[in-house]
């Protein structure tokens, strides 16, 4: 187990080392001249010059790269080369909205799947099809779009909930609970989709297997053999999708973020990777990665417990 | 005797599970011969490494060491174009007639297959023969394998083995996934094909007694080794090897009095191996 | 349907020896999932049957014609704008109205929808391009491109799209037709792992050895094996893909990513949003048309999959056996005297397309062991099941009537009826591997129907485990209990499964061909095993089996079973050395002489 871990997290660092080195030169090859950009049209030459020295932008790629991750290694990941602000800083402040996001989309969709696709999966009939088209139709919605249907009928004309701005967890609980509510639950519909859909197909194929006739010929009752047996073999891979589901997210949340006016990582991204700041896109990109990287392990973690045939040692 | 296939300490090796794991040895050193119009039965139980032997003849397995040697040509290790040319010598009945047709092919696809070389009228009509010999309608041709039982589809894969009168079949436990009363009548069809045409068989059985129904000598396997060979009817009945006599006690007849004292000779056996 | 017509009887006293295949719940399909089936129509007439697959279809040939003609069917160019109009209603002219500049929408919608779904098709076009050739290498030849293609793919996986798009927009500027080819390869992992899985499984199958065999070179194989039986699963992931592709262009130009002012239905959702507290109605057009075309994608997609991988549709059965089906039960005749331990008369079970058992009687009394006897399709697993009351879900008890220790099972509400399983009568599968749950230790599922039937504590369960694991000759019961399924042997996991039908202490024991999974020599060790549980316990057995020499080894009496009806009954001898019904006769005359 702590072998596994040791093996992954090595993979996952080699990995973002090799993500952070394309990112890094691939940005680096437009001339994007900052110097000039910073200080305008008008500015003479010679002071455009002497800003990108001192952003170290006349060197080469190879070399910025590598007093950049020489730096983030020790978790120095630079300032903005627009606003100056500390790239650390300017993540932490955000960080905390995004990750209610996350959170929050992640527990809804984990509760609200597994019990739809349970509820589906033994009772079928009319649920199965109730649960089938709302999948297909969380499916095959862009995330952003039923974002703004329910800006509209939540926001907009019931006025149930604000279309737009945040208040910290911090600050006041309610308040914080109804700038995220629309967010949480724009989000989740696709991921709930896909993952009820998996855990629905998931429980139909264990409720086949022999074991659980078997089960049935001990005399335990089905709720027992459902809630223990089926309900255990049919998580992997419905955590597999929800694993997947993840990455997706945070693509969704750029968007969400943009259209409820949420102060995090996502519109952050829109608003700094239009310009070409390299240190922050470097640390977005790094975050994002890791972050994958982290679930990914997870859920490895988890789908190794649940499933001791396919336990790595 | 002039062999058509003799396989000389022939080792063969799968990659363990995981990546630094040792690879595990499924065959160590194993020796057979097959003559001309022979058929050499091959027995062993699950896992002994007996259909391992018939897919390192047939190139489908790679070897590790030890020689194969077909028609006096080597054939372990050929490849490519080499190994192609011997589809017209060395054919292959699988075990389970379920996933050996392709469920989207029709049979006269199927049987088509190894009749590429010919022209389509040619490989229409020797379809057609294919058929008949095999004894099933000429209009399976049009059909597709799900409209077939088991035993009508172990027939196709039996007439797809003759597609061009090979020398050698390697028949992979051919009968055991079907019924009692369907197993004979395909082994009957095996025999009499063999009649006909003089074909040899390499026969792999987990069941002594239809490898005694169908082979001339006998090679019994047991963890990749071969640990007896002889004449069929001295092997099954008089075994000289204690792992051979062990099978053989174990397998019940259909005899209630042969059967009691058969289960008491294993008990028997089964208590002095203990001891040992 | 077949019938052996042109089969002559080959065997010695055999007609008609191969059984026509049936579409037996216990008999799996020939057909594995994916493979087309009925060739007699093509796709498009198939889809055009299927109700959601011909709306769809027909919707988004519609969208598509609308916005391939866009020049003709717009009333007029999509930037010509009068600010007089803006946010004009419908007027003459201009069906669906002004945009916040005065543009009018229907002419935007047109055009927007050529950019909008002419990106997802260049993305798609990448990505079909990189994902399906590569996803072939890697699925058929292994090794080490494989290796390096899955490692590259799953870096790719873990990097989320629209970040990556919008930091690509950084370096290659904001032109909208390179960031969809990004985006093409950034789906293509979508394609790569879906055609490198199928191949790779399909590599293993039997017939591509054959066609190996049979001197085919590997790019025939490809072409004729291969092929056929990635294209469905493709066009289905392409339908999925595509409703994907749209959904992300139109994202990144609702985040303005786009350049300027080319008309996109993401662009227009985004000018809508910027004007939602004014005009809300503006959002309805572009969103529908995008909802409407990803949704129809989708469906696309459902309805591809229903008919290129021809899945049935599931009928929901009746829970229970009909009111009718107990009155019959009542109602049935004792033929001879029944058995106090159990006793089946005129037993018929039914699936909703056909009969599988047709008036059986079978008796099994204390301390006997009664064979039934039958080859695959003659319904003795399914009469072993009803007698359980574990039919699969479509199956059910038409009539007749079932005691166990006296007490009717047919018309009994299913929780009497679990009330008897395990402690009454218990039962033993066939394929010792499948019938344990992977999830849980020996032990864990030993202990559970202990626990649950005879309510013990959670030691005295597992000592009563530990028991049984050593009753059942485990030479390391400790061990084998903690251990997991794939760890033991089948012959051990045979061993456990029986000690789970004994832990209850059951009076009849239900076994469906308990040893065939098994080599010779551990079947004999398990039927050794189970004729000296059954004398030490006075327990009545109903052995399910095939196998005549198993019948000869244990069983005291005999039925023989052939499709669906019980032909002849009698002691051991009686049946395998007089059989009297032409199908016994040639059943054992089909029996190869066992040296």
């Amino acid at each position: 187990m702590a072998a596994f871990v040791a093996r992954r997290t090595a993979a996952g660092a080699f990995l973002v080392l090799v993500i952070s080195f394309l990112s890094y030169t691939l940005l680096s090859i437009p001339d994007l001249d900052v110097g000039r950009q910073l200080l305008g049209q008008n500015a003479a030459q010679e002071l455009v010059d002497a800003k990108n020295a001192e952003l170290g932008l006349d060197r080469p790629a190879l070399v910025q790269y590598l007093d950049w991750l020489a730096h983030a290694v020790r978790g120095d990941l630079g300032t903005s080369w627009f606003t100056s602000e500390d790239v650390l800083q300017a993540i932490a402040n955000r960080l905390p909205v995004t990750l209610s996001l996350m959170v929050g989309v992640t527990l809804l969709t984990a509760v609200v799947s597994f019990l739809l696709g349970v509820w589906a999966g033994v009772r079928r009939g009319a649920v199965d099809r109730f649960v089938q088209i709302f999948s297909v139709i969380g499916y095959a919605l862009p995330n952003f779009l039923v974002t703004l249907v329910l800006v509209l009928v939540f926001a907009v004309h019931l006025r149930w909930f604000p279309a737009i701005g945040y208040v910290g967890l911090g600050e006041s609980f309610p308040g914080w609970l109804s700038t995220i509510a629309l967010p949480v639950t724009a989000l989740s519909v696709g991921a709930v989709a896909g993952v009820a859909q998996q855990v629905r197909s998931s429980v139909i194929e264990v409720l086949r297997q022999d074991y659980v006739r078997t089960l049935r010929a001990r005399g335990l009752p089905p709720s027992r053999i459902v809630f223990r047996h089926v309900l255990r073999n049919a998580s992997a891979p419905a955590l597999a999708v929800l694993g997947m589901q993840f990455v997706g997210l945070l693509g969704g949340a750029v968007l969400v973020e943009q259209i409820f006016g949420l102060p995090g990582i996502g519109s952050m991204t829109v608003t700094y990777t239009t310009r070409g700041d390299i240190p922050i896109i470097m640390a977005l990109v790094m975050l994002t990665v890791i972050g994958v990287i982290a679930i990914n392990l997870v859920v490895d973690i988890l789908i190794g417990w649940l499933n001791p045939k396919g336990r790595i040692a | 005797m002039n062999a058509l296939l003799t396989v000389e300490d022939l080792h063969v090796s799968f990659p363990g599970k995981g990546r630094r794991a040792p690879r595990t040895e499924v065959l160590r050193g194993v020796s057979l011969d097959v003559g001309p119009g022979e058929t050499l039965g091959l027995v062993g139980e699950s896992g002994s490494g007996k259909t391992t032997i018939g897919r390192a003849i047939l190139g489908l397995v790679p070897v590790a060491s030890g020689t194969i040697t077909f028609g006096g040509r080597r054939i372990d290790g050929l490849a490519g174009r080499r190994r192609r040319a011997l589809a017209r010598e060395l054919q292959v009945i699988f075990q389970d007639p379920y996933t050996s047709l392709n469920p989207a092919r029709t049979i006269g696809d199927t049987l088509a297959e190894p009749l590429l070389g010919l022209g389509a009228r040619a490989a229409r009509e020797r379809v057609a023969t294919l058929l008949d010999r095999v004894h099933l309608p000429a209009d399976a041709a049009h059909r597709l394998p799900r409209e077939f039982s088991g035993g009508q589809r172990q027939r196709v894969a039996i007439a797809r083995a003759l597609a061009i009168d090979p020398k050698l079949v390697v028949c992979d436990e051919p009968v055991s996934a079907l019924d009692l009363t369907t197993q004979r009548t395909v082994l009957d069809l095996l025999l009499e094909i063999q009649e006909q045409s003089g074909v040899s068989y390499l026969f792999v059985s987990h069941d002594l007694a239809v490898v005694r129904f169908m082979a001339h000598r006998v090679a019994v396997i047991h963890r990749g080794r071969i640990v007896e060979t002889g004449d069929a009817a001295t092997v099954t009945t008089e075994p000289s090897h204690p792992y051979t006599r062990g099978l053989l006690l174990a397998a019940p007849v259909a005899d209630v009095a042969a059967q009691r004292a058969r289960r008491e000779a294993f008990e028997r056996y089964a208590s002095s191996a203990a001891e040992r | 349907m077949s019938t052996p017509s042109g089969t002559p009887p080959r065997a010695p006293s055999g007609t008609s020896p191969d059984a026509p295949p049936g579409p037996l719940p216990s008999e799996p399909p020939g057909a594995p999932p994916g493979a087309p089936s009925r060739r007699s129509r093509g796709v498009p007439a198939r889809v055009a049957r299927h109700p959601l697959g011909l709306v769809s279809a027909l919707l988004l040939t519609a969208i598509l014609l609308a916005v391939a003609f866009a020049p003709a069917l717009s009333p007029q160019p999509p930037d010509v704008s009068s600010l007089r109009d803006a946010f004009g209603g419908p007027a003459a002219g201009h069906p669906l109205g002004f945009d916040s500049a005065g543009r009018d929408i229907l002419s935007r919608l047109l055009h927007g929808g050529r950019n909008t779904l002419g990106g997802a098709a260049l993305a798609l076009a990448v990505a079909l391009a990189l994902g399906v050739p590569a996803g072939l290498l890697a699925g058929y030849y292994g090794g080490w491109f494989d290796s390096a293609a899955s490692w590259v793919v799953n870096m790719i996986m873990a990097l989320p799209a629209m970040v990556v798009l919008l930091a690509s927009r950084a370096i290659l500027g904001p032109t909208v037709w390179v960031l969809m080819v990004v985006l093409g390869f950034l789906v293509a992992p979508a394609f790569f792992r879906l055609v490198r899985g199928i191949v790779a499984a399909v590599r293993g199958e039997l017939y591509v050895d054959a066609a190996r065999v049979s001197g085919l070179s590997d790019t025939r194989i490809v072409a004729r094996h291969i092929l056929i039986v990635v294209r469905a699963p493709i066009i289905i992931q392409v339908a999925l893909v595509s409703g994907i592709a749209i959904g992300l262009q139109a994202g990144l130009e609702f985040l303005g990513i786009g350049s300027g002012d080319a008309p996109t239905w993401g662009a227009m959702l985004n000018e809508a949003f910027k004007n939602i507290q004014r005009a809300p109605s503006l959002l309805l057009w572009p969103g529908l048309a995008l909802g409407l075309t990803s949704g129809a994608l989708v469906l696309l997609a459902a309805a591809l999959r229903d008919v290129l991988e021809d899945r049935g549709t599931h009928r929901r059965p009746p829970r229970r056996p009909s009111r009718r089906a107990a009155a019959v039960a009542r109602a049935a005749q004792p033929h001879e005297p029944r058995a106090a331990l159990l006793s089946v008369r005129d037993l018929a079970v039914a699936y909703p397309e056909r009969q599988v058992v047709h008036g059986v009687d079978l008796d099994v009394h204390a301390g006997e062991i009664v064979g039934l006897v039958g080859e695959s399709g003659s319904g003795k697993t399914q009469t072993a099941f009803a007698i359980l009351g574990i039919l699969p879900e479509t199956g059910r008890i038409a009539g007749g009537s079932v005691t166990i220790d006296g007490q009717e099972i047919v018309g009994l509400p299913e929780r009497r009826h679990r009330a008897l399983r395990g402690n009454v009568v218990a039962y033993v599968p066939q394929e010792p591997m499948s019938n344990l749950d992977p999830a849980f230790t020996i032990g864990s599922q030993l202990v559970e129907p202990i626990r649950h039937k005879l309510g013990l504590s959670r030691a005295e369960a597992r000592e009563r485990a530990l028991d049984l694991l050593a009753r059942v000759e485990i030479a390391d019961p400790e061990r084998a209990f903690r251990s997991y399924p794939h760890e033991i042997s089948g012959g051990m996991a045979q061993r456990v499964l029986i000690a789970g039908a004994m832990s209850c202490d059951p009076k009849l024991l239900i076994a469906d061909e308990p040893t065939t999974a098994l080599d010779v020599r551990v079947q004999a060790e398990v039927l050794g095993l189970l004729r000296r549980l059954q004398r030490e316990r006075d327990l009545g057995v109903l052995l399910v089996t095939h196998n005549l020499g198993v019948v000869a080894d244990l069983c005291d009496r005999v039925a023989v079973m052939s499709e669906g009806r019980i032909v002849e009954t009698g002691t051991a001898e009686q049946v395998l050395h007089a059989p009297e019904h032409p199908y016994t006769r040639r059943l054992i005359g089909a029996v190869l002489e066992v040296p």
